[in-house]
């Protein structure tokens, strides 16, 4: 069983070890327009539904406490308040029940997530969500040697989701279901493309000034802005990712994170592979955005291996790297 | 070129994509483009001829004017919105060209330019005869020694090209060669140069250079190298370092909420 509560969605899913999803009911904490989550107000939001989900994740998966072999929580990155909330009730329900815990790094759930849905084998990865944007590969010699997921090319500012976020704040768009969500549907309806900058630099972006310069303008709709904006932001997306690609010469992409369930960035980057000659993996939201499943996956991958968080190290973090991890469940070929 | 993700030019061809470029001219039709890059690409000898494909576009070797030289063409990214990718494309193109200029300038050695189609996005310069660094270190073709003379030089390098007001942009060990004959230092893809005296810039540059360095190739030794000779050279050093600090420290917090 999986935890997941490290922004505004908290999530509890139960998997078996072949990646079958038995489970995975979310509740996300959403905002009125104009506003964004804060971490208290999110973490009580957490802590009033998450035993409701940890009900609903057993009856509908049909299984009893006793069937569970592990109990996997996020460790972060995340917001501090939240991950606490959750962390408490896993060490609470370990106790109770007598399973052992497993802490999961969130950016690695969503990779092993991805991979098992898609059954995408060794693609280069583009994790983009509110709080995150990276191209991640494990390359020929991270595997050898390393046995952690390297990050090609990140942002050097804000993340792709929160300048979606911000930018849909800032127009007074609705955060039901999602910013991100709106937007897409709003962009569908611009026209017109107004010239944004373009920041690639390496393999590296640059979003916040995306986002300064569009503060500045005014002549042209809502639906024009979101649409240059996606237009101009996934650009540079899809462009780092090829970057990548041609760098390790791998031919397939994977995306997870929340924002890749947006179509029009899945479709942008298909027609890059479809030129490179590879295949593109994508989800749709169910695996895209944060849930439980992915946890429960991921840390049911490192149990298999042996890995056991001790109680006393189930504690939360901010700031977990993707390549902070010890890759110890894959087996790819030398 | 960004990688050197060498294919079989059989592979290229059953892509089956056909290549097309934006041309300067906004009036020319797709069909007309598409049919001159593809004569272009049969001028250059065909795919047999394309020696990579990089991220950017094709590089193909040929003959100019009897001499060996090296084609790049951009392709067009069909993912790209029609006017952000011709105004990507052309200003890549002219970057490319000045910036390999300037860099010569300011006495840094990078392939001689020899032509530039701007209709067909395409780029003639000379053959340089090495190896990137990205495949010498791979190869493990260099000693402890070597690893530093080659770290110093690139160091004296880029600094005479940030002295300049020149940012390099992709200072990646696939875009150095050292060059066959004097294993000089040869700089390559000025696709994403430009111009300026700005910290922040430089701090990037040395950031991307060293992400290239120590991430891909866990050579930490010689990005001090590296560090240790653009400081004996740069007058500015001071100032790009600490925006390099500062740009390092932004990578590493970005591991975030999600």
């Amino acid at each position: 069983m999986g935890f997941e509560g490290s922004a505004n969605k908290v999530a509890v899913g139960v998997v078996r070890s072949d990646g079958a999803i038995l489970s995975n009911p979310r509740k996300t904490y959403i905002t009125p327009p104009g506003t964004g989550f804060l971490p208290r107000e999110t973490a009580e939001h957490h802590r009033e539904v998450i035993l409701d989900l940890v009900q609903a994740a057993l009856d509908e998966a049909g299984v009893a406490p006793k069937d569970l072999d592990v109990l996997c929580y996020t460790k972060g990155p995340g917001m501090g308040a939240p991950l606490v909330s959750v962390a408490v009730v896993v060490r609470m329900l370990s106790q109770i029940w007598g399973k052992p815990i497993v802490g999961v790094n969130h950016c690695v759930g969503h990779i092993e997530m991805g991979r098992v849905v898609c059954g995408a084998v060794d693609p280069v990865v583009l994790y983009v969500s509110g709080g995150n944007t990276q191209v991640i590969a494990y390359n020929e010699k991270a595997r050898r040697i390393e046995r952690r997921y390297r990050i090609f090319g990140e942002t050097i500012d804000i993340a792709v989701g929160n300048c979606l976020d911000k930018f849909a704040r800032e127009i007074g768009l609705s955060n039901d279901p999602s910013p991100g969500y709106n937007i897409e549907q709003e962009a569908k309806k611009g026209t017109k493309f107004i010239d944004l900058p373009y920041a690639v630099k390496g393999m590296d972006v640059s979003l916040s000034g995306v986002l300064t310069e569009r503060m500045r303008r005014g002549e042209c709709t809502a639906a024009d802005l979101c649409f240059s904006l996606q237009e101009t932001i996934f650009a540079m997306l899809v462009e780092i990712t090829e970057r990548t690609m041609a760098h390790c010469n791998t031919q397939d992409v994977l995306i997870v994170g929340g924002v890749g369930c947006n179509v029009r960035l899945q479709e942008m980057m298909g027609e890059m592979v479809k030129q490179r000659g590879g295949a593109l993996y994508a989800t749709d939201d169910r695996y895209c955005v944060d849930n439980g499943a992915m946890i429960a996956y991921a840390g049911l991958l490192a149990f298999m291996e042996g890995d056991v968080t001790a109680m006393k190290d189930t504690t939360c973090t901010q700031r977990y790297r993707t390549d902070d991890v010890l890759v110890t469940w894959r087996k790819d070929k030398e | 070129m960004t990688a050197t993700a060498k294919r079989k030019a059989s592979e290229v061809v059953d892509d089956a994509v056909p290549p097309t470029t934006t041309a300067e001219a906004a009036t020319t039709t797709t069909t007309t483009t598409t049919t001159k890059v593809v004569d272009l690409i049969k001028n250059l000898g065909g795919y047999d001829n394309m020696i990579s494909q990089g991220a950017e576009g094709r590089v193909f070797a040929v003959t100019f004017l009897g001499k060996p030289a090296i084609v790049k063409q951009r392709f067009e990214k069909t993912y790209r919105h029609p006017i952000l990718d011709k105004k990507l494309t052309k200003s890549r193109l002219n970057m490319e060209a000045r910036g390999m200029m300037r860099a010569r300038k300011l006495g840094v050695i990078t392939p001689t330019l020899y032509y530039v189609d701007t209709h067909q996005a395409a780029i003639y310069m000379e053959r340089v005869d090495g190896a990137s660094l990205k495949e010498l270190i791979r190869a493990g073709a260099m000693t402890e020694e070597e690893m530093r003379d080659v770290g110093e030089e690139i160091g004296r390098v880029v600094a005479a090209m940030h002295d300049g007001g020149l940012i390099h942009g992709d200072l990646t060990t696939s875009n150095i060669l050292l060059r066959a004959r004097d294993q000089k230092v040869v700089v390559i893809d000025f696709g994403l140069a430009h111009n300026s005296i700005i910290p922040e810039d430089k701090g990037v540059d040395l950031y991307v250079l060293e992400r290239a360095i120590t991430v891909t190739h866990r050579s930490a030794a010689m990005f001090e190298h590296v560090m240790a000779a653009y400081k004996q050279h740069s007058r500015q050093w001071s100032a790009s370092f600490n925006k390099f600090a500062e740009v390092r420290m932004r990578g590493r917090k970005r591991s975030m909420i999600g």
